[in-house]
C-alpha cells in the first residue's frame, strides 16, 4: 500500500480534516522533523511516532481503508493533526517497503480488523412486532394530523393572497414549522421554513412562493394518499416527510470515485451536514452519502475528493435511488487516474428532469459537466458548451451558501479554455464543486 | 434558464392569481372564481412540469483566451506546499501569545516565491486567485506574487475589481510580450498596453536596445500623466546608461516637481553626465583641503539641476544646500581635489572640523556612495566592524550604514556585520542583518548563532531578541540545522537567569530548527524533477 502510485495527495489528506486549525496544525506535521519509527504495512496502514512538548512521544496510527485512526495524544478531534500530519508526510515521501508494524500499533490494527470481520447483519430481530407496529401506526396517525393542519395553512394563504406575506414576517411560518416539529414530520417542517423565507429573498418572490408552496401542498396530498402509491414513489414521500428508511436498501458493489465533499451548518450552527458525492466507475450509478456532526464537532466520515474505493453501497429507497450508506470496504481507497466523461448542457438538465419523475421535490442532480467554458459575468456566471451555444447559469448564492472563491477558481483553470466540471444541477442552474484541468487528472476540489 | 413555452403565460397567470388571493379573485378581481385548493395543484403540476422541461439558455459571450504561459509549473509537491503556505497566510494559528516550537508558514511564502522565480516557473493554475488575494492583502508579496501568476492572473484580474490593482501595479506580472524587433507591434502595446505591460515593454526594448526606450517614452511622453511619467522613469534606475542622459536631461525641464527630482537624481548616478559635471564644479567650489564654505545662495541654475531650495524644518539652508551639491557631485572628482588621496584617507582628513560641517559632509558622501554604488567610498565610510558605531568615520546611523553595506559584494557584507556582531552583540545588529544575502554566509551564520547562545548563557529571555530569531528562521542556511540540535535540549535555569528561560530557550531553539527544515524540504520540493 506504501508503494508510489498508490499513496493519496495532499489535497486529498487535507481534505480529511475536520476544520481550518486542524489542516494548519497537521501541515507543520507533514514534514520528517517531528517523526519516529514511521512505516507502513501492506495491508494499508501507517504508524509513527510523533514528538509532542511532553516526554513521551504520540502513538499515531491510521488505517487507510477506513480511514480509521488512532492516537494516544488527548485532542478530540478525529483525524487529530498528527494524523494528518503522518498522513502528509507518507503522502509527500511515502515510507518505503512494507513494514511489519510495531507493538503498540498491531494491537490497534488486528482490534480493528477482528471488529470489521464480525457479522454486520448482526441488528436484533424485531423482539415486538406488534409493538413496533402500534408505535409506527401512531407515527403516522401524528404526521396525518400535521399534514391535515399545513394543508389548512397553505389554503388560508392562498385565499388571502401572498401579497401581503413580505409584511407579514417569518413568526408565523417558524410556529407552523414547530407545529411540523411536533407531528414529528421534520422533513415538512424544513420545508415550511424555507418557505417562511423566501418573501425577504428579493424580486420574483412571488413565483417562487407559489412554486414551494405548491410543491409543499404535493408533498402533504401524496401523504394523505401514500398507501396507494407505488412503492418507491410512497418511501421518496416517506422519506421527504422526514420518517426514517424502512427496510433495509439495495446493495450495489462498485468502485465508488468521490466526486466532492463539502459542509453546510445548519441555520442555528448547531448541525454541520457534510455532503459526499459518488459515481460508480463500473455502474455508473450516483450515490450521495450524508453525515452529519452535532454542535462543535464536524461529521466523522471523511471521503477526499480523488479517490476510489472499492466498497458495498447500500442505497435507501425512494428518494430517486440517490440516497446511500456506505457499507463494507473491500481495500484501501486509491487516487483516480481518469477524469470522468462529460455530458452536454442540454443533457445535464435532462437528467435532471428525469430524475424529477422518481422524485419532483428533487432540487438538483448530480452532473459531471464537460467540456465547458466557463463565462463570469457581473450580473451572473454561466457555464457554456464548448461546442455550441447551450449554457447553464451558475447560481451565486445557494448549494448551502458557498462563496464566490470557487467560481473564481475554475475560471483560472479554464483561462478561458473548456474545463470538465462536477456540480449540482438544479432548476437554479449549475453549482459547480469539482473541475479537472485542460492537462491533469487531478481533480480541484473547488472551495 | 429557458422556460417550457406552453405553460408559461398560465404560469404568470397562476402567481398574480396567487398574489391576489382566490378570495378577492372571485370577487370580481377579473378571472373565474377557484379554490386554494385548486390553484395549488395547478401550481404543483406547473412547477414539476417546468423543471422536469427546463432548456439551456444562450451563452453569452464567452471570455478571450488567456494568453499562454510558457513557463513550467512547479513540481507536484511544490504547488501543494505553496497552497498551505497561502491558506496559511492569515497568520499563526496561535495568534498573540509564545509561539510555541511550530514555524510560522506566513514568513515563508516570500522564500517560496522568490525561489520559484529563481526557477522560473509558473503559477499552477488553481492558485491563481488565492495568489491574487494574497497580492491584494500584502503590498510586500505583490510583484512576486503577481510575477507568478503571470499572463492568468492578468487575464482573470481583468474581470474581477477586487483585483484591478494587478492591473496598474509593478512590473514582470505583464502578459506575452510581442518580439521587440516588431515595431508595429511593440507600438500598439506602448499605445494601448495596461501599466504593467508597458512598463514591462519597456524593459524589455531596452535590455535589445538601450537608446530604442527613450526614443519610445519620447511618443507619448507628453500625455502621460505625472504619476505614470514618475514610474517610467523609475523603471529607467534598472540598467541606467549613458544613453538614458539626453532624455533625462530634457526631464529636467517636466511641469512635475517630481519628475525633476527623480530626472535629477537619475542624472548623478551617472558621474559622466553634464549634471553630474555641474554638480561636481559646484561641490568643489564649496569643499577642498582648506576647508568647507557651503554655497551661499540657491542659484537658478542649482533648482534646474533639482536642488531643492527650502530645507525641511530644524535645517540651515546653507548646510541643506551644500548637502545636495555633495551628494549629486561624482564622488571620483574628490581625488584630484584632495591631492590624489583615496576615499579612506579623504574620510579621515579633518576638513572643516573647526567650522562644524563635517557631519554634514559624510552624511552627504553617504548619500553619494549609495546612489553611486561606490564600494571604495562605502567601505571608507563605514570603517572597522569592530570599532564602536559611534566613533565610525562616516555615520552611527544603522540605516545608513545598512544602506552603504549593500553597496559591497555579498561576502564583504557578510563578513563586514559579522565582525559586528562578534564585537556589539545583537541588539543592534538587526537592520544590517536584513541587507545581508540569504541563506546567510557560513560566518554570519555562526556569528549569529554563538550569540543567541551567548544571550541565552547571559539569562535573558529569548523574546528579547524575537526579531533575530524570526530573521534566523528565515536566513540561516538550512544546513545548519543538525548543528543547531544540541541547543535544543532544555537545560537546568540558570542560578541567576529568568526563572523558566531555559525551557523558553530550547523552545525556541527547536522552532528554528524545524523552520529550517522545512525551508530545506521546501527548496528541495521547488527543483525541477
Amino acid at each position: 500500500m506504501t508503494d508510489q502510485g498508490d499513496r493519496w495527495t495532499a489535497e486529498q489528506v487535507l481534505d480529511l480534516a475536520p476544520d481550518d486549525a486542524s489542516r494548519k496544525a497537521g501541515g507543520r506535521l507533514g514534514g520528517a522533523g517531528p517523526w519516529l519509527q514511521i512505516g507502513g504495512s501492506a495491508s494499508g496502514s501507517v504508524w509513527g511516532l510523533c514528538k509532542g512538548s511532553g516526554s513521551k512521544p504520540y502513538r499515531t496510527v491510521v488505517d487507510l481503508t477506513g480511514p480509521a485512526y488512532k492516537c494516544s495524544c488527548p485532542s478530540r478531534k478525529f483525524p487529530c493533526k498528527h494524523a494528518l500530519g503522518l498522513l502528509l508526510l507518507w503522502s509527500a515521501e511515502g515510507f518505503g517497503e512494507p513494514a511489519e508494524a510495531p507493538e503498540w500499533a498491531a494491537q490497534w490494527l488486528a482490534d480493528l480488523a477482528a471488529k470489521a470481520a464480525r457479522p454486520s447483519g448482526g441488528r436484533a430481530a424485531p423482539a415486538d412486532e406488534e409493538g413496533a407496529r402500534k408505535r409506527a401506526e401512531r407515527r403516522a396517525a401524528r404526521v396525518g394530523a400535521g399534514v391535515t393542519e399545513l394543508e389548512q395553512r397553505l389554503a388560508d394563504l392562498l385565499r388571502g393572497g401572498l401579497a401581503g406575506q413580505e409584511q407579514a414576517g417569518y413568526a408565523g411560518w417558524e410556529e407552523t414549522a414547530a407545529r411540523m416539529v411536533d407531528a414529528q414530520a421534520p422533513g415538512l417542517a424544513a420545508r415550511v421554513r424555507e418557505l417562511g423565507t423566501i418573501p425577504s429573498c428579493g424580486p420574483g418572490w412571488p413565483a417562487r412562493m407559489l412554486e414551494e408552496a405548491g410543491l409543499l401542498h404535493l408533498l402533504d396530498r401524496a401523504w394523505l394518499g401514500v398507501a396507494g402509491l407505488p412503492d418507491e414513489l410512497a418511501a421518496t414521500v416517506r422519506s421527504r416527510v422526514g420518517l426514517p428508511a424502512s427496510g433495509e436498501g439495495e446493495a450495489v458493489r462498485d468502485r465508488w470515485l468521490v466526486l466532492a465533499q463539502y459542509d453546510t451548518v445548519s441555520p442555528d450552527g448547531r448541525l454541520t451536514t457534510r455532503r459526499i458525492w459518488l459515481r460508480g466507475l463500473a455502474g455508473g450509478r450516483p450515490a450521495l452519502v450524508l453525515d452529519f456532526g452535532p454542535p462543535g464537532r464536524p461529521p466523522g466520515l471523511a471521503l477526499p475528493v480523488g479517490l476510489v474505493l472499492e466498497a458495498e453501497m447500500r442505497f435507501r429507497p425512494g428518494s430517486a435511488g440517490l440516497r446511500a450508506d456506505l457499507g463494507e470496504r473491500f481495500a484501501a481507497a486509491v487516487p483516480c487516474t481518469e477524469v470522468p466523461d462529460g455530458v452536454s448542457a442540454g443533457a445535464a438538465l435532462e437528467a435532471y428532469g428525469t430524475a424529477l419523475r422518481q422524485d419532483p421535490w428533487l432540487e438538483s442532480w448530480p452532473v459531471v459537466l464537460g467540456p465547458v467554458v466557463p463565462i463570469p459575468g457581473e450580473l451572473g456566471w454561466q457555464l457554456a458548451d464548448a461546442e455550441g451555444t447551450s449554457a447553464l447559469p451558475v447560481p451565486l448564492t445557494g448549494g448551502g451558501g458557498r462563496s464566490r472563491g470557487g467560481l473564481w477558481q475554475l475560471a483560472a483553470l479554464s483561462g478561458g479554455g473548456p474545463v470538465t466540471v462536477f456540480g449540482e444541477c438544479g432548476h437554479r442552474g449549475f453549482t459547480p464543486l469539482t473541475a479537472w484541468q485542460p492537462d491533469s487528472n487531478e481533480p480541484v476540489a473547488l472551495t | 434558464m429557458g422556460k417550457a413555452d406552453e405553460g408559461y403565460g398560465e404560469w404568470e397567470e397562476l402567481v398574480a392569481g396567487a398574489l391576489l388571493g382566490t378570495e378577492r379573485r372571485g370577487r370580481g378581481g377579473g378571472g373565474p372564481a377557484g379554490s386554494p385548493e385548486a390553484l395549488l395543484d395547478a401550481a404543483a403540476v406547473h412547477t414539476v412540469r417546468r423543471r422536469a422541461g427546463l432548456l439551456p439558455a444562450e451563452a453569452g459571450p464567452r471570455p478571450d483566451p488567456a494568453p499562454r504561459d510558457p513557463r513550467p509549473a512547479p513540481p507536484e509537491a511544490a504547488g501543494r506546499r505553496l497552497a498551505q503556505l497561502l491558506a496559511g497566510r492569515s497568520g499563526p494559528v496561535n495568534g498573540g501569545g509564545r509561539r510555541g516550537t511550530a514555524p510560522d508558514l506566513t514568513e515563508l511564502l516570500p522564500q517560496w516565491l522568490a525561489a520559484a522565480a529563481r526557477h522560473g516557473y509558473r503559477s499552477p493554475a488553481s492558485l491563481v486567485p488565492a495568489l491574487l488575494d494574497a497580492a491584494r492583502a500584502r503590498t510586500d508579496l505583490r510583484p512576486q506574487a503577481l510575477a507568478l501568476a503571470g499572463t492568468r492572473g492578468l487575464w482573470l484580474a481583468r474581470m474581477n475589481p477586487d483585483w484591478r490593482f494587478a492591473l496598474r501595479g509593478g512590473s514582470g506580472g505583464a502578459g506575452e510580450l510581442p518580439e521587440v524587433t516588431d515595431r508595429v507591434a511593440v507600438e500598439q502595446l506602448w499605445q494601448e498596453g495596461l501599466f504593467a505591460e508597458r512598463v514591462a515593454l519597456l524593459g524589455a526594448v531596452r535590455a535589445h536596445e538601450a537608446a530604442a526606450a527613450p526614443r519610445l517614452l519620447m511618443t507619448t511622453w507628453a500625455a502621460e500623466r505625472a504619476e505614470d511619467r514618475l514610474m517610467f522613469l523609475d523603471s529607467l534606475r534598472v540598467g541606467l546608461s549613458e544613453g538614458d542622459e539626453p532624455f533625462l536631461e530634457a526631464a529636467l525641464g517636466d511641469r512635475s516637481r517630481n519628475v525633476r527630482a527623480t530626472a535629477a537624481e537619475l542624472l548623478s548616478a551617472l558621474p559622466a553626465s553634464a549634471l553630474a559635471g555641474r554638480m561636481a564644479e559646484r561641490a568643489l567650489a564649496c569643499v577642498g583641503p582648506e576647508g568647507v564654505t557651503p554655497p551661499a545662495e540657491c542659484d537658478a541654475g542649482m533648482l534646474r539641476d533639482g536642488v531643492v531650495k527650502r530645507p525641511p524644518a530644524g535645517r540651515g539652508e546653507r548646510a541643506w544646500w551644500l548637502g545636495q551639491l555633495v551628494e549629486a557631485a561624482p564622488l571620483s572628482c574628490w581625488r584630484e581635489r584632495f591631492g590624489g588621496l583615496g576615499p579612506a584617507e579623504i574620510v579621515a582628513l579633518p576638513v572643516a572640523a573647526g567650522d562644524g560641517w563635517t557631519e554634514e559632509l559624510h552624511a552627504a558622501w553617504c548619500r553619494a556612495a549609495v546612489r553611486q554604488r561606490d564600494a571604495p567610498w562605502s567601505r571608507a565610510l563605514l570603517g572597522p566592524a569592530s570599532a564602536p558605531p559611534a566613533a565610525g568615520p562616516g555615520t552611527a546611523s544603522l540605516a545608513e550604514r545598512a544602506k552603504l553595506l549593500e553597496t559591497l559584494p555579498h561576502a564583504e557584507r557578510a563578513e563586514w556585520v559579522a565582525e559586528f556582531i562578534r564585537a556589539h552583540g545583537l541588539s543592534e545588529a538587526f537592520q544590517l542583518l536584513g541587507v545581508c544575502a540569504v541563506p546567510w554566509a557560513g560566518a554570519l551564520g555562526r556569528a549569529v548563532v554563538d550569540a543567541l547562545d551567548t544571550a541565552r548563557d547571559a539569562g535573558s529571555y529569548p523574546w528579547s531578541f524575537s526579531g533575530v530569531m524570526g530573521l534566523a528562521e528565515r536566513c540561516l542556511d538550512p544546513a545548519e540545522a543538525s548543528r543547531l540540535e544540541a541547543l535544543t535540549t532544555a537545560a537546568e535555569d540558570l542560578p541567576d537567569g529568568s526563572p523558566g528561560a531555559a525551557a523558553y530557550w530550547a523552545e525556541a531553539f527547536q522552532r528554528l530548527v524545524s523552520t529550517l527544515r522545512l525551508r530545506a524540504a521546501m527548496l528541495a520540493e521547488l527543483a525541477p524533477a
